[in-house]
């Protein structure tokens, strides 16, 4: 076990108003267990009675050792962890490792792979949406929200399954390519999924939109202007809330994003529930690129043939000396980029994804650090909530879409 | 004729107490509504309408452990989070029971470092492990059931 250090409550003191002290306001522990922290998050709550004055969260409740981890890995091994980091964005974040990887390897990915992944990252996108306005309306009260969002998330996940095997901890993406190549049923099965989607979506609509009470818990609380998210660096849809049309997909496009024609929906008004029209727009966004990467789905292979970092296919091993002596030394070694440091960043359902990685012309990475979205996200929690109810606390937090594996990794 | 058969003529059932005290027990579980990472996400999908655990008198999460009876431990338990993990076992009242969901919490799991607790059984007594990483909602189901078997198999001389 570390060591625990006794921390005076001298050293603590700046955290709170000097009314706290005389007892004039609350200090109130909420988490690590709380449910509307959609995990473990703590926040330590300064009250003026039933008012917030101050917000004080206590994240690290989740820290699992990734980065420090990866390093004792190989490339290869070290991807299955980047899944369990955001776990609702596991083929977003195995995208970022991968992209990371193969910029440093200078690999290229043929064109069928990178469709797929887009159509995969865009069905990540959809579900983490909808596990996040499932939660976040049944926080507010509206609990046949989160029955209908689970039966389409089911849907995603139907899909996943389908082409790797895995609800969730897919791991399908890998540097290079995929995993191996979608099976036959998977177009018809995204098709029928596009198809009842458009009409879900408007489902939502009809629940909450005209939901009074979901109204008044979500418009004018927790705003936050355009220049708050500057200072604090935030992204995602929390800015996109703020009127900030930013969205890495079109500022630098990577896996082909290009291609494919999308709008940014964005709302200026910055509350909660402009938040809340951001992502269900992004949704709809999302079923346009996926559809349109479908139609024009190229043909060929799904794996880079570059030999030195990509294992060949299993139906080489048998026939060809060459590709058994690859596979054999690709999977007990793992392979060796040339010695750099590379940053990638993609838009993750919760903002701007990073990896930083650093070579050593060795098998394993030198170092791995991820610049996760819901970790500077976090930061605004404080400014969005001042002067509100406590009950509104409880919305706002929502509103970022917290995902603690991702802000203590 | 014995009496159960007269009785059963009235619409009465006879069993033993503990028969009985066990069967209500495993028919109104109440767990607790605390996930701690990717595995929760799996409990509440087994909770949604798909898997809907509440086929079998699990649909009840409670935010309170002083309310509860079961507690999942859905996801990997760290080193700052294990004595609040104890803790909430420690508030629950008697007779309780501990799932630990998927690998991380069983063993450990791909995370064997400083930082994540080598299975919650170092930390609380676990009555039924679930594998998977994390398990899909048919097996947390198969868990519970397991452990709905071994709650039926308990002794009143136990209980103490």
């Amino acid at each position: 076990m570390t060591d625990i250090r006794e921390v005076s409550v001298d050293e603590l003191r700046h955290l709170v108003s000097d009314r706290a002290m005389s007892g004039e306001t609350m200090l109130l522990n909420m988490g690590p267990q709380h449910p509307s922290t959609h995990g473990v998050l703590r926040l330590l709550l300064e009250l003026d009675g039933e008012v917030v004055v101050n917000v004080i969260p206590d994240i690290g409740f989740l820290h699992t050792g990734v980065e420090k981890t990866a390093e004792s890995k190989n490339y290869q091994q070290a991807e299955v962890m980047t899944d369990r980091l955001d776990y609702l964005n596991p083929m977003g974040n195995n995208l970022t490792y991968c992209l990371a990887v193969e910029k440093l390897t200078e690999l290229d990915v043929p064109p069928r792979a990178q469709a797929i992944r887009v159509i995969l990252a865009e069905l990540q996108r959809i579900s983490s949406h909808l596990l996040w306005l499932g939660t976040s309306a049944l926080d507010l009260g509206a609990m046949s929200m989160f029955l209908y969002c689970f039966r389409e998330r089911e849907l995603v996940l139907n899909i996943f399954e389908l082409v790797s095997g895995q609800r969730m901890m897919t791991t399908f993406i890998r540097p290079g390519g995929l995993w191996r190549d979608v099976p036959v049923e998977f177009e018809a099965t995204v098709r029928d999924f596009l198809k009842a989607m458009p009409r879900r979506i408007k489902e939502y609509d009809d629940l909450l939109e005209k939901n009074e009470i979901f109204l008044d818990r979500t418009k004018g609380i927790g705003i936050l202007t355009k220049e708050d998210c500057f200072q604090y660096g935030l992204s995602g849809p929390v800015i996109r809330g703020s009127g900030v049309a930013h969205d890495l997909r079109k500022k630098q496009p990577y896996s082909g994003y290009d291609l494919y024609d999308f709008d940014i929906p964005t709302h200026p008004e910055g509350d909660v529930y402009a938040r809340y029209r951001v992502r269900v727009e992004e949704m709809t966004q999302s079923l346009r690129i996926i559809e349109q990467a479908l139609n024009k789905l190229p043909y060929g292979p799904v794996r880079s043939n570059n030999r030195k970092y990509v294992p060949p296919p299993r139906s080489e091993i048998g026939v060809s000396m060459e590709a058994l002596i690859h596979h054999f030394k690709l999977w007990t070694e793992g392979f060796t980029p040339p010695a750099g440091h590379v940053y990638v960043a993609t838009e993750s359902p919760r903002g701007e994804l990073g990896v930083y990685m650093e070579s050593d012309g060795t098998a394993r990475p030198y170092r791995v650090h991820l610049v996760t979205p819901t970790f500077v996200n976090l930061q605004a929690v404080p400014v969005m909530s001042r002067k509100h109810y406590i009950a509104d606390l409880i919305g706002i937090v929502g509103s970022i879409d917290i995902v603690l594996g991702d802000a203590d990794r | 004729m014995g009496l159960e058969q007269k009785a059963g003529n009235m619409g009465i059932v006879t069993t033993s107490l503990e028969k009985a005290v066990n069967w209500s027990r495993t028919n109104a579980m109440w767990p607790m509504l605390f996930g701690l990472a990717c595995c929760a996400i799996e409990m509440m999908s087994a909770q949604a309408a798909d898997y809907d655990m509440s086929r079998f008198g699990m649909e009840l999460m409670r935010a309170s452990p002083r309310q509860s009876d079961l507690m999942i431990v859905a996801g990997r338990v760290s080193r700052k989070m294990a004595p609040v993990v104890r803790k909430l076992y420690d508030q629950m009242p008697a007779p309780k029971w501990v799932i630990a969901m998927g690998d991380c919490a069983s063993c450990g799991g791909i995370f064997n470092n400083y930082a994540i607790l080598q299975g919650v059984d170092e930390i609380v007594p676990v009555d039924v492990y679930v594998a998977g990483c994390p398990p899909r909602p048919e097996a947390l189901i198969h868990g519970v059931l397991t452990l709905h078997e071994k709650v039926r198999k308990e002794k009143i001389k136990d209980w103490a």
